[in-house]
């Protein structure tokens, strides 16, 4: 058991912090730092742009999707060399947050299913920052049962005609291109009538519309499809077997390990070291330390489960699904951290934004933490994930798991 | 970086488990719930011949001389057997305070004497209410005997000798507290054997009329040296924990999958799901946490008080959690002597308490981290 680099690791670390410290966009480490978690805004400049140019930098040097082979514009890394990279990173790192579903989710399932041609056409942009994807497969009547969707996809010669509407899609105002998630066969049962496509966002039929969020923000979008045309040939995976290929873009997100998780607590500890109580500071208080011990169990245990995740990974074992636990320990910590920190603030916690405490850091994140546990499989689907695939308990009874599409009834939503 | 135990020691693990598989079954365990023995005597004479109780004890005085890695390892099987035996007084608490302390003479007569299982040790630390703390030792030494009381005292009632924290000056500060060696058999200790949630690890109560002690590290040193034994053992209780918590989980994963109600397995409600999903990602937690403990404590790295509170708390919390949801999921069965839910229950319990409460340890946690960001 040891933390400590081999040699390579070391010569690793050192090149990628000399290369980093030589060319990061220093002027905005600070900003980063102190940003509120899920929510990096930059006061001075586009981040859009500033995390463009930070990625083309990146992929100029051979530092972009570290893990992806060389030829589709990765470095062909081992994961613990991913790992050092975003150790040595640090701040900058949130600069690539707009990639994440690109680079996490997109891109592995294209280099899982797409024609070689298309591999080489699409990934190295993709990876370099130059274009933007996004993940279409919920729609108002699927999210979590996302199998219940019902774009549709119909042949017309070599193409396919998409109608249908898509929700929640992060980042796709901006994005270049999309794999999508339709239904080709509504006669079958759910699970059977889906099938795959990437497609450029900019095709005639698309519209995307904004969504403003809870949070105030809008970071996700409702997008339409009328009749637009996608080619067969960018179709991925077989017709009809479209919920395999999602089943390998979301072992993907798992995957995703190593990026430490936010929990909120380095942030709430350093609040609580200063914070003066109306009785001494707030650190000497002893329903604070036990709050901040529990909380600091829990953001320390997440983090070396993670290391333990990546040294299995180091070992050439897979991700499981017991990576499941990050997402929904911190979902629900991030949240109750926020709530505990404005109520440390008293009355004046209910003022947000730059007149609020630390400019409104507490704030922030309460407004973005329902979100996180919903995002990405909500708290109740990552306990049914755990509770099936690792503890081994039987499925949940699905009623409509052998009955076609069409013969389900719908009511309700949608 | 490796975060994770060797295959060595992966395999001592499953050396482990298959002898006290064997060896400590729940039937054997309830002979020693049951009162009808103080401790498992036979599984103790089996640890020794194993070589598990001297894992961590160098060569030169009769142990294994492996490490702490290795102690990790067997605690984890310790815990996840309930074994009723005075493994953590004695090899924990007792052996890591000679480890730390000890004269070489003193190294000579006891640890070679824990790792052949002829001699139980305790640490004598508590005197009623209260946690760990300066001010809380009363019990006195002068000219070399203590007089005094000690309560709760881990397997007291069939300890050879104790580690005694005693007062031996009057200012009030840490200084003022020393430890002692006490042959418990020579005299001068009436032992009284007290009531408690876990039987299946006793505790006493001793008291001290004039006994003769030896003193054990320097005088005034006392303090500083306790609180080292506690950060390890608090380490390596907490693999046990771990242990403890995950065969809590597993005992209701195979009831859940068992058990049928309105024609279904209950495995396949989702409450039940859900309850048993949350227990994993205690004990998940918790393991992590102690990894991380129990590389500090190999290591002796500068990170073990932090680390040592942090796999603490978490484990604590994850075998309560998971030794409470396991009755639960057990429903009116699990509440019933016969069924052994009730075992880990009162173990995890009583645990939580042995090295003192989770409260003493939030606090030692903060303290910690304080003073790790001001450095
Ligand atoms: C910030 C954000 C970003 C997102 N980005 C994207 C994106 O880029 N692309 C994309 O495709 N989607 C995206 N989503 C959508 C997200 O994946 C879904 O919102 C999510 O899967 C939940 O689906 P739902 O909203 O339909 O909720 P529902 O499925 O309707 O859930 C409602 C409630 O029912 C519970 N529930 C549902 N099914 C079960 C079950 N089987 N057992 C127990 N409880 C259940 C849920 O836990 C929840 O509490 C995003 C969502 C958010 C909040």
């Amino acid at each position: 058991m040891n933390f400590d680099d081999t040699p390579q690791e070391a010569e690793f670390r050192a090149t990628a912090r000399a290369w980093i410290g030589a060319n990061a966009p220093k002027q905005y480490e600070e900003e980063l730092r102190k940003s509120s978690l899920g929510r990096t805004v930059l006061k001075n400049a586009n981040i859009l742009e500033v995390a463009k140019a930070w990625q083309k930098k990146k992929a100029d040097a051979g530092w972009a999707c570290l893990h992806w082979p060389k030829e589709y514009g990765g470095r062909g890394s081992s994961p613990i060399e991913r790992v050092i990279w975003q150790q040595e990173e640090g701040p900058f790192g949130q600069l690539s947050r707009m990639f994440i579903i690109g680079h996490g989710m997109c891109g592995p399932t294209m280099m899982a299913f797409a024609r070689e041609e298309h591999k080489r056409t699409y990934l190295p942009p993709l990876a370099s920052g130059e274009k933007v994807w996004c993940q279409l497969f919920s729609e108002p009547a699927g999210g979590s049962d996302v199998a219940g969707l019902r774009t549709r996809a119909e042949k017309d010669g070599d193409d396919w005609i998409i109608n249908g509407q898509k929700i929640w899609t992060s980042g796709a105002h901006y994005s270049d291109y999309g794999i999508l998630l339709t239904r080709t066969d509504p006669t079958v049962p759910k699970h059977k009538g889906l099938t795959m496509f990437f497609l450029d966002m900019k095709s005639p039929g698309v519209e995307v519309r904004p969504i403003k969020q809870a949070s105030g923000a809008s970071d996700f979008n409702e997008v339409y499809f009328t009749n637009v045309r996608i080619p067969d040939h960018q179709r991925l995976g077989e017709v009809g077997d479209g919920w395999n290929v999602s089943l390998t873009t979301l072992m993907n997100e798992r995957s995703a390990i190593g990026a430490a998780v936010s929990t909120g607590f380095p942030e709430l500890f350093e609040y609580c070291s200063s914070l003066m109580l109306d009785d001494g500071p707030a650190i000497e208080d002893r329903a604070v330390r036990s709050k901040l011990a529990n909380w600091a169990v829990k953001a320390s245990g997440l983090k070396y489960t993670s290391m333990r995740a990546i040294s299995a990974l180091s070992r050439g074992e897979r991700p499981g699904p017991e990576n499941s636990i990050g997402k929904l320990v911190a979902g629900s910590m991030i949240q109750d951290v926020a709530t505990y920190a404005l109520d440390l603030q008293g009355a004046a916690g209910v003022v947000s934004g730059e007149d609020a405490e630390l400019a409104g850091r507490f704030q922030a994140m309460l407004l973005r933490a329902p979100g996180t546990r919903v995002e990405g499989g909500t708290d109740e689907i990552m306990r049914n994930i755990i509770a099936e695939r690792v503890l081994g308990l039987p499925g949940d009874i699905r009623v409509d798991k052998d009955v076609p599409f069409n013969k389900i009834p719908t009511k309700g939503r949608g | 970086m490796n975060f994770d135990f060797s295959d060595d020691q992966k395999q001592l693990r499953d050396q482990a488990r298959k002898f006290l598989a064997e060896k400590c079954s729940p039937k054997a365990v309830r002979v020693v719930l049951d009162g009808k023995a103080p401790y498992d005597k036979e599984l103790w004479k089996g640890l020794a011949e194993m070589g598990f109780l001297g894992v961590a004890i160098p060569e030169e005085f009769g142990g294994a001389g492996a490490g702490h890695l290795e102690l990790c390892v067997i605690a984890e099987e310790m815990g996840r057997a309930n074994a009723p035996v005075p493994f953590s007084s004695t090899v924990y608490l007792a052996a890591e305070a000679l480890l730390i302390a000890g004269s070489d003479a003193q190294k000579k007569k006891w640890l070679p004497a824990i790792a052949s299982g002829e001699a139980i040790g305790t640490l004598a630390l508590f005197e009623g209410k209260g946690n760990p703390a300066p001010k809380n030792v009363k019990l006195t030494a002068a000219n070399g005997v203590l007089n005094g009381v000690k309560k709760p005292v881990a397997d007291g009632g069939i300890a050879d000798f104790a580690v005694v924290a005693a007062r031996t000056g009057s200012s009030g500060r840490e200084n003022d507290i020393s430890l002692f060696l006490v042959d418990l058999k020579a005299g001068g200790v009436e032992v009284n054997n007290l009531t408690n949630l876990d039987p299946t690890r006793g505790q006493a109560e001793l008291t001290f009329k004039d006994c003769k002690a030896e003193p054990l590290g320097a005088a005034g040193e006392g303090w500083s040296i306790l609180t080292q034994v506690l950060d390890r053992a608090a380490v390596l209780c907490a693999f046990e924990q771990v242990g403890g918590s995950d065969r809590a989980l597993e005992m209701g994963r195979d009831y859940a999958l068992d058990r049928i109600a309105f024609g279904r397995q209950i495995g396949s409600f989702q409450a039940v799901k859900h309850m048993l999903a949350d227990m994993y990602v205690s004990a998940t937690l918790a393991r992590s946490n102690s990894y991380y403990g129990a590389w500090a404590l190999s290591t002796n790295a500068a990170e073990l008080p932090e680390a040592a509170a942090a796999a603490r708390i978490s484990a604590t919390q994850a075998f309560q959690h998971c030794a409470k949801n396991n009755i639960q999921v057990h429903g009116g069965m699990g509440f019933t002597w016969e069924f052994d839910c009730h075992m880990y229950y009162r173990r995890a319990n009583a645990m939580a308490l042995g090295l003192g409460s989770l409260s003493y340890w939030e606090d030692q946690l903060i303290d910690r981290m304080r003073k790790k960001n001001a450095a």
